[in-house]
C-alpha cells in the first residue's frame, strides 16, 4: 500500500493523463476522429511527403514529440508550414491518422501561440492570413493583391523578382487588376464573424 | 444532365481558358451547367490554416446556395478546380458525421438568412461527372476529330483522387479515369508514373525552391515519356507547371517546354471545337506546335483583358479617398 502522499508524486491523477495532454489538445483542435494516439511510428508518412527532404522533423518524428507533450519543439518546427496538402500520408497510413488535418490544427495552434515566430518558415501564417483577409472584404479571393501585399511585406527587394512573372500573367488577361466583391458581402461578413466567434480559440 | 455550378475563384480569370472550354464543351455533352448565384471562394487551403470554423462556414455558405438554389431533392454539384471539390466535399462529410459542429455553422450561417442540411448537396469534381455520369461511350459518340499521334501525361494531382472526401472508384494513387477519357478522344496516352503527385500547391510562394523541385519531377516525368503536352484538371497545377516552367529551367539549366492544358481545352479539339473558343493561347508555354501536329489553326493572338463593369478599385486607393 502506498502512502497518499507519494502516490500523488509518482503518479497523477488520472484525468491529468487522460485529458491535460498536449495530445489531447491537437485532437481536440481537429474536426473528427483524428487517429493520433494509433501511430505506430512506421514512417510511412515521411517516406510518402513531397516535401519531407525541406521539413526539420518528418510528420513520424512530430507525432512522437507531440506525444512526449514538448509543445514548444513542435509548434516551432516547420514541418507543417512545408506540408503542401496533398494527402498522400493520410491516404496510406496503415493506422488511418487523418495527418493533413493534424498539420492544419498544428499551424492555427503555431499561429495562436505566436511560436511560427521561431520557425525557419516564419513568413508563411503571414500569406494564409492575409488571403483569408482578402476573402473576408471581397467573398473571393483576389490573387494580385495577395501575391504584392504579401511580397512586399516580407521581401520587397525579392518582390522586384516577380514583377515579369506578374506582366506575363496580366499580358495574357490571367490576372484582376482589381478585386471583386459579391453581392451578398453584408451577410457573408455576418456569417464569417458569427463563425470565427463560435470557433472558439482552435 | 442538369447540375449545380461552382466555378471557384481561379475560374474567373487565372483559369479563364478551363471556363471557356468547359462552356464549349458543355452543350455537346449534353450537360446542363447552372451557375450558383453570388457563390463565394471556397477557401482553398489557407482560410483552414488560420480558422478552421470560418474554412467550414465558407464552404457552408455554397453549399446552403446551392441547395436553396436547385431545391428538387439532392442537389448535384460540380466544381471543375480541385481545391474547391475538396473543399466542398470535406465540408459536407465533417457536417454529417459532427453534428454539434453542423448546429455551429447553421448558427452562422442563419445570419445571413441560411442554412444547411448535411448531405442535401453532393459535390463533384468535373472529371468524374464527365467519366462516371455521361459514360465513355456517350463522349465517344461526340468525337469527330480524334487527338491521333498527340502524346499526352495525364496529371491527376492530388485532391480529386484522395479517396477520404471521394466516392469515386478510382485509386488514389494510380488513377485511371483521365487516361480512359483522353483515350476515348483518340490521344495517345503515355505512363506517367507520377500521375497523382503533387505540383507544390502555394510552396511557389512560400518557399519557392521546394516549389521548383516538386514541379521539376513533373515535368522530367513528363519529358521521358516524350509527351507532346501535359494535362490536367485543376487550376493550380496548370499555373505551376505553366507559368513556372521557365523558372525551373534557369533553377535546374533544363530545358523543359511541355505545354500545359485542361482536359476540357484537349476533349474539345476532338470534338472539332476551334482553339479560340477552347481558350488556347492564353498559356505560357505556347501550345502552338502541338496544334500545327493535329492540324489545327492556332488563335492568332492572346485575347486583350477585358476589363469587368462590376470591379472595384484597389483597396488601397479605396480606403484614400
Amino acid at each position: 500500500m502506498i502512502a497518499p502522499e507519494v502516490q500523488e508524486k509518482t503518479a497523477p491523477p488520472e484525468w491529468d493523463i487522460k485529458t491535460h495532454t498536449f495530445l489531447n489538445e491537437v485532437e481536440e483542435a481537429t474536426v473528427g476522429e483524428t487517429n493520433l494516439r494509433n501511430c505506430i511510428q512506421c514512417g510511412t508518412c515521411g517516406g510518402s511527403c513531397p516535401s519531407a527532404s525541406d521539413m526539420e522533423f518528418t510528420p513520424r518524428q512530430l507525432f512522437r514529440l507531440i506525444a512526449s507533450g514538448d509543445k514548444a519543439t513542435v509548434l516551432s518546427a516547420n514541418t507543417f508550414w512545408y506540408c503542401v496538402s496533398c494527402y498522400f500520408c493520410t491516404v496510406r497510413c496503415p493506422q488511418e491518422i487523418h495527418i493533413t488535418d493534424i498539420m492544419y490544427t498544428l499551424k492555427r495552434m503555431a499561429i495562436r501561440e505566436g511560436f511560427f515566430e521561431e520557425s525557419s518558415a516564419s513568413e508563411a501564417p503571414d500569406f494564409s492570413e492575409t488571403f483569408l483577409d482578402f476573402v473576408e472584404n471581397y467573398g473571393r479571393s483576389f490573387e494580385l493583391g495577395l501575391a504584392t501585399r504579401y511580397h512586399l511585406r516580407h521581401h520587397p527587394l525579392g518582390a522586384m523578382k516577380l514583377a515579369p512573372m506578374g506582366l506575363g500573367l496580366l499580358r495574357r488577361g490571367r490576372i484582376d487588376l482589381t478585386p471583386h466583391r459579391i453581392d451578398g458581402i453584408k451577410g457573408f461578413k455576418s456569417i464569417l464573424r458569427k463563425a470565427r466567434e463560435l470557433g472558439g480559440t482552435v | 444532365m442538369k447540375y449545380s455550378y461552382y466555378p471557384g475563384c481561379s475560374l474567373e480569370r487565372n483559369a479563364q481558358s478551363y471556363h471557356e472550354s468547359i462552356m464549349a464543351i458543355a452543350p455537346q455533352l449534353g450537360l446542363s451547367l447552372a451557375e450558383i448565384d453570388d457563390w463565394n471562394c471556397c477557401g482553398a487551403t489557407e482560410v483552414i490554416t488560420v480558422d478552421k470554423m470560418a474554412a467550414f462556414a465558407l464552404a457552408g455558405r455554397n453549399l446552403a446556395l446551392a441547395a436553396k438554389q436547385f431545391a428538387n431533392g439532392r442537389v448535384e454539384l460540380v466544381a471543375p478546380c480541385s481545391a474547391c471539390y475538396l473543399n466542398l466535399r470535406k465540408t459536407d462529410k465533417v457536417l454529417m458525421e459532427t453534428s454539434d459542429l453542423s448546429e455551429k455553422i447553421n448558427t452562422a450561417l442563419a445570419e445571413g438568412n441560411l442554412s444547411y442540411t448535411p448531405g442535401s448537396v453532393r459535390a463533384r469534381h468535373l472529371l468524374q461527372v464527365i467519366s462516371d455520369d455521361l459514360g465513355l461511350e456517350q463522349v465517344a459518340e461526340i468525337v469527330t476529330q480524334p487527338l491521333a499521334g498527340l502524346r499526352i501525361a495525364p496529371y491527376y494531382g492530388c485532391m480529386v483522387v484522395r479517396p477520404e472526401f471521394s466516392d469515386s472508384e478510382d485509386n488514389p494513387e494510380y488513377p485511371v479515369a483521365l487516361d480512359n477519357l483522353l483515350a476515348v478522344v483518340g490521344a495517345e496516352v503515355v505512363d506517367f508514373p507520377v500521375k497523382a503527385h503533387c505540383c507544390g500547391g502555394h510552396m511557389t510562394q512560400i518557399s519557392e525552391p521546394t516549389a521548383l523541385e516538386m514541379i521539376r519531377r513533373l515535368l522530367k516525368n513528363a519529358s521521358d515519356y516524350q509527351s507532346d503536352a501535359i494535362v490536367t484538371l485543376c487550376p493550380m497545377c496548370q499555373l505551376n507547371l505553366d507559368a513556372f516552367q521557365q523558372s525551373v529551367n534557369r533553377h535546374f539549366g533544363t530545358e523543359y517546354n511541355i505545354p500545359v492544358l485542361y482536359f476540357t481545352q484537349v476533349m474539345g479539339l476532338a470534338f472539332g471545337i476551334s482553339p479560340e473558343e477552347l481558350g488556347f493561347g492564353s498559356e505560357f508555354v505556347s501550345a502552338k506546335p502541338l496544334l500545327k501536329k493535329i492540324g489545327k489553326k492556332p488563335p492568332k493572338k492572346p485575347k486583350a483583358k477585358k476589363r469587368k463593369k462590376e470591379a472595384l478599385p484597389m483597396p488601397g486607393t479605396l480606403e484614400r479617398r
